[in-house]
């Protein structure tokens, strides 16, 4: 699902955020990616989902080279890939309804197809009832729900959360950690980057471990 | 390896393109509603549009009737071709077969010699004095009254006609039609130097409009690149909106027209009645109308679309 072989990720002005990272996730896995904050886990989270170019090495992710797609075929790849951020990433000036159902307009669905799968989505994290809300009147853990619906929406193969349960408290986290369990069962490829080290080792699932951008 | 554009979802081509069309519609339309939305600002920036856009328009108008007026005046010039004296009736009749011919020609009148003496002794008080002559002294004469009045087309109408071996000399009064279309072609310059300084200003203004509406959403934009829009989704909105400012533009330099004709017409009529006459201003025609609408709506898709790509491109790099 997704292979990394030997990448290396350099920005402008010289600071290395990886080097030399090379480990493959199989399809159907679930794992975590950990190190502290700067150890890497963000960029090569942006590699996946080409918001970043590698500097060197190959990234590969569902049998397609990142590094030689042109710009034009990126949205492409991120329609197969859904992604949780930390922040959301939630559009205020719409209902909950609309945020969930963008990546479906985006990839041109039918309207009525739209609220079908929109209702699955929202009924998955249990956000049936706010449909109409807006996300500003939502609490913390339902903003970052209606994330993780948007993320699914698509059914992508593979989900991305870069620390979904930064914002959270321990019980919210851990309903959180369930939702992406649950999707994992039924097929996902999920990768989580996350520093919640209690609550992913009572999870025992493979772990990614980086250190100033090198694999541990 | 598979090609990264063959796995983008499970829609087969037709579908594609209906969806595009369906993306494309409700794009227009929910861009329309927005606009409606914050209709004062709107309605602000297409007055803006409507004024920079009516005023060339306006002048535009106001040569049209002047040229209109032109047309109608009675001081139409007459050319008066002398024919040669002691002519064959043949010779005649092929000088008026050469002017009824002409394109430029509208009506024309043959005087005789016998004709124009008796004319002239009915209205001069020369009657001995023509008496006392053995022969008629006046030579037969064509008037004639052209089509147009350009003089470019009248020189070479004269031109022609004088090259007749049975003409003598051709009249006409040029010197002030000359002026007149001088005075034309000045304002026909002035209205298009002031459609192209206004329209560039129009592209400012809607440039502007739509960069702060770009900044306004940039959040927006980020979100639909992250989870798959392209380019030219993110940028479709703009481009209609665009498209609908440049709609009301045309609309409102459509009435900002009619109100000032409204407002001229009492004035002109007042002029007309002082020459004894009748004259009632013309506003746009449905063509010019469609022209305008036309003109107006690409200046805004492309006052968008310059916006677009300076502006999008500045969000890309901050991707």
């Amino acid at each position: 699902m997704i292979l990394f072989d030997n990448v290396s990720k350099r920005y402008p002005g010289g600071k290395e955020a990886l080097s030399d990272v090379s480990f493959g996730i199989q399809a159907g896995e679930m794992v975590f990616l950990t190190g502290n904050s700067g150890a890497g886990k963000t960029t090569l989270m942006k590699l996946i989902i080409v918001l970043e170019r590698a500097t060197k090495g190959q990234v590969i992710v569902q049998d397609v080279n990142l590094n030689r797609i042109s710009a034009k075929h990126i949205p492409a790849i991120r329609r197969n890939v859904g992604v949780v951020f930390q922040n959301h990433q939630l559009l205020f000036d719409r209902n909950v309804f609309d945020n969930v159902a963008l990546p479906l307009y985006i990839a041109g669905f039918q309207h009525r197809e739209v609220g079908r799968r929109v209702r699955a989505a929202l009924s998955k994290v249990d956000l049936t009832q706010k449909e109409k809300a807006y996300p500003i009147s939502l609490s913390g853990g339902e903003q970052q729900r209606v994330g993780i619906a948007r993320a699914v929406v698509n059914r992508p193969s593979l989900l991305l959360a870069d620390e979904p349960t930064g914002n959270l408290d321990p019980e919210l986290s851990k309903e959180v950690m369930d939702l992406f369990i649950q999707f994992n069962q039924v097929g996902v490829t999920v990768v989580i980057a996350s520093h919640d080290l209690g609550l992913i080792s009572r999870l025992n699932k493979r772990q990614i471990k980086l250190h100033e951008g090198k694999l541990l | 390896m598979k090609t990264p554009g063959a796995t983008t979802t499970s829609i087969s081509m037709p579908d594609l393109m209906t969806a595009w069309l369906r993306s494309h519609r409700n794009v227009a339309i929910q861009s329309l509603s927005n606009l409606l939305k914050n209709w004062l600002t709107s309605l602000m920036t297409m007055m803006v549009l409507g004024i920079a856009m009516g005023l060339p328009l306006l002048l535009y108008i106001l040569l049209v009737n002047v040229l209109n007026l032109s047309e109608n005046f009675d001081g139409k010039p007459r050319i008066s071709i002398y024919l040669n004296k002691q002519l064959e009736e043949a010779d005649i009749k092929r000088v008026l077969t050469v002017v009824n011919e002409h394109s430029n020609t509208q009506s024309f009148r043959y005087i005789s010699p016998e004709e124009a003496l008796a004319d002239f002794q009915f209205r001069s008080n020369f009657v001995d004095v023509l008496n006392t002559l053995a022969s008629n002294p006046l030579p037969g004469v064509v008037e004639l009254i052209p089509s147009y009045t350009d003089p470019v087309k009248l020189r070479s109408q004269i031109m022609e006609l004088e090259k007749l071996q049975e003409v003598d000399t051709v009249l006409a009064d040029l010197l002030w039609i000359e002026r007149l279309f001088s005075f034309i072609k000045l304002a026909e310059s002035v209205v298009i130097l002031l459609a192209l300084i206004l329209g560039l200003g129009v592209l400012l203004v809607l440039g502007n409009t739509i960069r702060l509406s770009i900044e306004n959403r940039r959040n927006e934009i980020e979100v639909v690149k992250l989870v798959g829009g392209t380019n030219s989704f993110v940028k479709r909105p703009f481009l209609y909106l665009g498209f609908w400012y440049g709609i009301g533009g045309a609309i409102s330099s459509w009435f900002l027209v009619h109100i000032c004709l409204l407002f001229l017409s009492g004035p002109v009529e007042l002029i007309a009645q002082s020459y004894r006459d009748h004259y009632a201003l013309v506003g746009l025609t449905f063509l010019e109308g469609l022209v305008l609408f036309a003109v107006s709506s690409a200046l805004g898709l492309l006052g968008a679309v310059l916006a677009v790509y300076r502006h999008l491109r500045i969000i890309d790099g901050s991707l």
